[in-house]
């Protein structure tokens, strides 16, 4: 009867001890929940994958962002939701007996889209490369002398946008995709952060953001859209969109605009009449890492 | 012909019938040539619209090729009072003062003392117009106005005009769409100085700081 009387406490023991710990450990697994001090954080963290929101979601959406880089950033900017146009299909350009290493392109990724200013962020790498040799891997992107140097060439890389991507297959969350129009883009609220899109890039072109992104106001490039430009949150990856908020709209890349040599060439591949079909039908072009199969939109070419 | 045949046209002139209202009164006038003589206008419209018939499509924008202020005026090197540099027209001395043109850039006085030449084996005469200071010459004996400078430049540099003409040459700015907006592009001297036209070194931009620090401490390839 002791005996009894024993394990029956013991069960009882048992049981309290169990629901406490589960208790605890689903205070603990809900705590962010309880971290959160307005309506804001609560609408962010039920938000939607992009191509699921609504028309009048994405709205909210946008209006929530918005407001938010009023408060965290103090500055008033507009951000859009800017869809592909039918009929276009991006590609670029470019020639590498202009390019002379000047990094101008590079200031301006800087600063249109955005960027971190501490880490001096930007999407695009101008690597500096011997004559002779066209293994991007062995350019050096650190070189810091007058330019052009006599013996050597500049190639500048950024995001591909490949046609058969291997950073969009990685996702496991499918936070990264591609356009109609060509363009890979990343849903920066979407995005866990697992970086899996970084390694899967042979061209090395997404970056993460390891802290906030620290801009003062005056430096905001006002004018964002949700899937380019917009202050990227910390902990999500980023990449060259082509400055899809200006390039969908009609408009030439940043990049294209700072280039001080004409070396870059944009434009629409189904419009004979582009500039950038003349360079693809007159130019012996080539992509990079061809052998990969990834089929790149952005070619590079020599005059001679 | 430096650019396409002329029994050829391009796909392009469907689109942008570049060529249609130009003149070719020279063999080596270009699509991009600047048409009226005189006009000062600081960007001056080169491509005519294309008609509705010819498109089946809105007006496009127009494509205009920056001037550069000093095709028409030299620097002094000197500023006014207010801190502005001095330009000075070419017609303000030269109207005044009858002087033959050097042959040689040695024996060169006043504003123009200064000046870098580093052309080939051009000499004064081989661009400007012995008769017309303010004037250019092409090597049919045609004297240009200063602001067609490019019809010039094109005589010898075919490929690069070539290019320029398609889009592949040359800074730009604006709108790749022309049917969205208009689009500004460099002219030859905006990046060429035409006594020294190669491209100058200069200092880059800062490089990355994003860096691994053990890349930039071996030195090893980039990331």
């Amino acid at each position: 009867m002791n005996d009894s009387k024993d394990t029956v406490k013991r069960r009882v023991a048992l049981k309290v001890l169990a629901t406490t710990l589960g208790a605890g450990a689903f205070a603990t697994a809900l705590a962010p929940i309880q971290q959160f001090t307005d309506s804001t954080n609560v609408q962010e963290w039920l938000q939607k994958h992009y191509r699921e929101l609504s028309s009048r979601e994405i709205r909210e959406v946008l209006a929530r962002l918005e407001a938010e880089t009023k408060q965290k950033y103090g500055r008033e900017v507009t951000i859009q939701d800017i869809r592909p146009q039918a009929g276009v299909q991006f590609a670029y350009a470019l020639n590498l007996s202009l390019c002379i290493g000047c990094r101008r392109c590079v200031e301006a990724c800087h600063k249109e889209n955005n960027h971190d200013r501490a880490s001096h962020n930007a999407y695009i790498r101008v690597l500096e490369m011997e004559q002779g040799s066209m293994d991007m891997e062995r350019g050096r992107a650190d070189y810091d002398h007058p330019v052009r140097a006599d013996d050597k060439f500049y190639l500048p890389v950024q995001c591909q946008q490949c046609e058969n991507p291997p950073c969009t297959k990685v996702c496991p969350v499918e936070a990264t995709w591609q356009e109609p129009d060509g363009i890979v883009v990343v849903d920066y609220n979407w995005c866990i952060g697992c970086r899996y899109c970084e390694a899967a890039c042979p061209y090395h072109a997404r970056r993460f953001n390891w802290r906030k992104p620290e801009i003062p106001a005056a430096e905001i490039n006002p004018n964002q859209s949700y899937l380019s430009n917009r202050i990227r949150p910390q902990g999500v990856v980023e990449k060259c969109t082509f400055c899809l908020h200006k390039t969908r709209q009609g408009q030439l890349p940043a990049c294209l605009e700072a280039c001080p040599t004409g070396a870059r060439v944009f434009g629409n591949i189904l419009d004979e009449s582009s500039s950038i079909r003349w360079v693809l039908e007159n130019k012996r072009v080539y992509v990079l890492k061809e052998e990969l199969g990834t089929k790149p939109r952005f070619f590079y070419f020599f005059d001679k | 012909m430096v650019s396409l045949p002329r029994g050829a046209p391009a796909p392009h002139a469907r689109r942008r019938p570049r060529a249609a209202t130009l003149t070719w009164s020279a063999p080596f006038a270009l699509a991009f040539a600047v048409g009226a003589c005189g006009n000062r206008d600081a960007r001056e419209r080169i491509f005519a619209p294309p008609t509705e018939a010819a498109t089946g499509d809105a007006a496009l924008h127009a494509v205009t090729i920056h001037q550069p202020r000093w095709l028409e005026a030299i620097s002094t090197r000197e500023t006014d009072a207010l801190g502005r540099p001095v330009e000075v027209r070419c017609e303000t001395c030269h109207s005044t003062q009858q002087l033959a043109l050097p042959t040689g850039t040695a024996n060169l006085r006043g504003p123009h003392a200064a000046m870098h030449f580093e052309h080939g084996s051009n000499q004064c005469a081989s661009c400007h117009d012995p008769a017309h200071y303010n004037r250019l010459r092409l090597a049919t004996g045609e004297s240009i106005a200063m602001t067609a400078a490019m019809q010039l430049c094109a005589q010898c540099h075919g490929p690069q005009a070539r290019d320029y003409q398609h889009g592949a040459h040359g800074g730009m700015s604006g709108y790749w769409d022309l049917r969205r907006g208009p689009q500004i592009r460099n002219h030859c001297a905006d990046c060429h100085d035409p006594h020294a036209p190669r491209f100058p070194q200069f200092s880059p931009a800062p490089p990355p700081r994003d860096l691994p620090a053990a890349h930039r401490a071996s030195g090893a390839s980039h990331e």
